[in-house]
């Protein structure tokens, strides 16, 4: 019954020297994220969530340790691998949404796939599509200045997902948004993990947390606590 | 395709800060005009003076009265005579013609104007030897030299110091000095040669000039055509031992005359106006390359300026080869748009400047294609600086400039 899982992580250490001191933003984690997981990554300000999650979705490399992404390690790979890596495999959200101000919604969600080298016909169907999906058919012409920020979050939503990636990763997606808009934002990861999306969640807040069906918690670089139960199953006291 | 794509961004990204663009454009645009014009500018003034070259036909050597020494005492007396001139005519075997001449300038007076002009003496043969087409009339015959009529020929520019119709000029007088003169016939125009415009010189018999007007048996000079196939330096060798005979100059002894190359002079003109028109070229590529400069400037600006939206991309999987891409287009797609407005600026301005000098001078090809792969250059040189610096960036510094 072991598949094997998208995300395995062994010791993994960033640092960051500061002056004569070096922090260790991430000081030795192990973690594993299976297919259709939808995991929250919870913790103090400063415990290393957005480290981690820079290194999951590879725009960052550790110091040391084992990143294997869908079973190829990516923790050696150069830029430009890291670079085509990002482009098929990830999706991000993130809490200020990242959003090209100057082009409209559909022109945002079709840039990954300009990168990918898809023909500009499909890119449009496609983020039509994915745009209608997240109900934002009738803005597609919009800029993201010209819309609120739960419609920007959900441009950055159809964006993330328009290459179908293997892991969603959203560090505090809701972090600037009111509650009830959040609440909706939440409602889209709720249906996208029932269509089998992997989803890596960070938050500071236990509501939105609680949406998803498990929480690591990290302290200090390390992992404090992980309560999905599936993991704590299968892998018993090593 | 996915080049297509960046030269799409690069276009939209131009397109957002056209005013800005254009700016920058401007600097190309100007260095490329000015080198455009330059070049054909340059170009046109050798082209016109190897015209004058090419109308001289055969060569012509000028022999000149130099100063003559008495007991240390310089006299303006001509040392050169008619005899000198019928010497070199009958001695050396390479000469086809010989043309002697003397010059005064006089008051003319044409009609009720008044004008200072050179009447020049000399024998029916030099509108010949130096390729004076006639326009109307007739040119003075020998006899009419031997009998010292008053008869004059004008040059091709002389109608126009007067104000005067050319067509209606034959058969009227014109006033030397109190004598009066027939024109008998009017020359082509030729334009200037050097320092003097010979085509407002007055031709008469050199008889004439001799006796009615300057009260000398002298001349002044001697034009002598030289057979086209008979090296200058020989025939100025011939030449000088011929005159150095007639005027019975001691061995070692200085000439007291002067021997030059008429095409000599037009070669050093030649000369001079090819580094003119390098000078010029010089400092309008220094023009470009300040033009460069700008627009590594305002691409250092715009990477900056960019620098979040170079992190967005960057996170959704573009390489360091797109972003570099695309900021190499961006500023290359500047300098060739600029290059192209300044082709058509500086083809209209030389086309311009050519028409105004009375030059033949389309701007070639050569020069366009050149300008514009040059500035396609200066593009690539100074735009490949910023887009490293953009394709270098970290994305996740980039990500949070702000
Ligand atoms: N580029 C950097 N240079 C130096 N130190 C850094 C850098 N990025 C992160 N850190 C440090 O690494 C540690 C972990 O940072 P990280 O951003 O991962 O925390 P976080 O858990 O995401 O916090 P928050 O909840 O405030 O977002 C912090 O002590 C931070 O100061
Ligand atoms: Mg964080």
């Amino acid at each position: 019954m072991s598949e094997t899982p998208i995300i395995r992580i062994n010791k993994l250490h960033r640092s960051y020297p500061m002056g004569d001191e070096v922090i260790h933003a991430l000081n030795g984690i192990d973690l594993e994220i299976r297919r259709n997981e939808y995991v929250a990554i919870m913790g103090p300000s400063g415990s290393g969530k957005t480290t981690l999650m820079n290194i999951i979705g590879c725009l960052d490399s550790p110091n040391s340790g084992e990143y294997l992404l869908n079973n190829q390690s990516v923790s050696k790979l150069r830029d430009n691998q890291l670079a085509r890596i990002r482009n098929a495999e990830i999706g991000f959200v993130f809490q200020t949404f990242n959003l090209l101000n100057r082009t409209s919604a559909l022109q945002n969600v079709e840039l990954p796939l300009i990168y990918k080298g898809v023909s500009r016909k499909e890119r449009h169907e496609r983020a039509k599509g994915i745009l209608d999906a997240v109900g934002l058919g009738s803005r597609m012409k919009h800029r993201p200045s010209e819309m609120s920020g739960g419609q920007r979050q959900r441009v950055a939503i159809a964006r993330a997902l328009i290459t179908e990636p293997s892991i969603l990763l959203a560090d505090e997606p809701t972090g600037n948004l009111d509650s009830a808009t959040g609440r909706e934002i939440m409602g889209i990861f709720d249906k996208l993990h029932s269509d089998g999306q992997t989803i890596i969640l960070v938050t500071h807040e236990a509501d939105i947390a609680a949406h998803a069906k498990g929480e690591v918690h990290l302290r200090d670089g390390s992992i404090a606590n992980d309560t999905r139960p599936t993991i704590s199953q299968e892998v018993p006291a090593q | 395709m996915l080049l297509l794509e960046m030269f799409r961004i690069a276009g939209q990204s131009i397109r957002a800060n056209f005013f800005r663009a254009f700016l920058t454009m401007l600097g190309i645009i100007i260095g490329v005009a000015a080198v455009i014009t330059m070049v054909a500018l340059g170009s046109g003034a050798q082209q016109a003076i190897n015209d004058q070259i090419d109308s001289l036909g055969g060569s012509i050597l000028s022999v000149r009265a130099g100063q003559m020494f008495s007991r240390g005492i310089a006299s303006s007396d001509s040392s050169i005579s008619v005899s000198d001139a019928d010497a070199l005519a009958r001695d050396v075997y390479s000469v086809t013609a010989v043309v002697p001449e003397l010059s005064v300038r006089k008051q003319i007076k044409l009609g009720s104007a008044n004008r200072s002009l050179s009447i020049v003496g000399t024998t029916p043969n030099f509108a010949d030897v130096s390729d004076y087409p006639l326009l109307y009339g007739r040119l003075f015959s020998p006899g009419e030299n031997a009998a010292k009529k008053r008869v004059a020929v004008l040059g091709g520019g002389v109608p126009a110091v007067f104000e005067k119709d050319p067509a209606m000029l034959i058969g009227q007088s014109l006033n030397i000095e109190g004598t009066s003169f027939e024109i008998i016939g009017i020359l082509e125009e030729k334009g200037s040669i050097g320092f003097s415009n010979r085509d407002d010189y007055i031709w008469t018999p050199l008889a004439t000039a001799q006796y009615r007007i300057a009260g000398s048996d002298k001349i002044d000079s001697i034009s002598v055509q030289i057979a086209p196939n008979v090296p200058i330096e020989t025939a100025m060798i011939d030449v000088e031992r011929i005159l150095r005979r007639e005027h019975q100059i001691m061995p070692g002894a200085k000439n007291d005359f002067s021997l030059s190359d008429r095409k000599q002079f037009l070669n050093i003109q030649q000369e001079a106006a090819k580094i003119f028109s390098y000078l010029l070229a010089g400092i309008a590529g220094i023009s470009l390359i300040v033009g460069g400069i700008g627009i590594m400037n305002i691409m250092l600006v715009t990477v900056t300026e960019r620098t979040r939206e170079i992190g967005i991309r960057k996170a959704l999987g573009a390489t360091r080869t797109n972003i570099m891409t695309q900021f190499l287009i961006e500023a290359m797609s500047l300098c060739i748009a600029g290059g192209t407005i300044g082709i058509i600026l500086g083809g209209s301005a030389s086309a311009l400047l050519a028409n105004l000098a009375g030059w033949q001078t389309p701007v070639s090809v050569e020069a366009i294609t050149m300008a514009f792969f040059f500035s396609a250059g200066v593009g690539l040189f100074f735009g490949i600086w910023p887009a490293r610096k953009a394709a270098k960036l970290d994305p996740i510094e980039a990500l949070h400039y702000e």
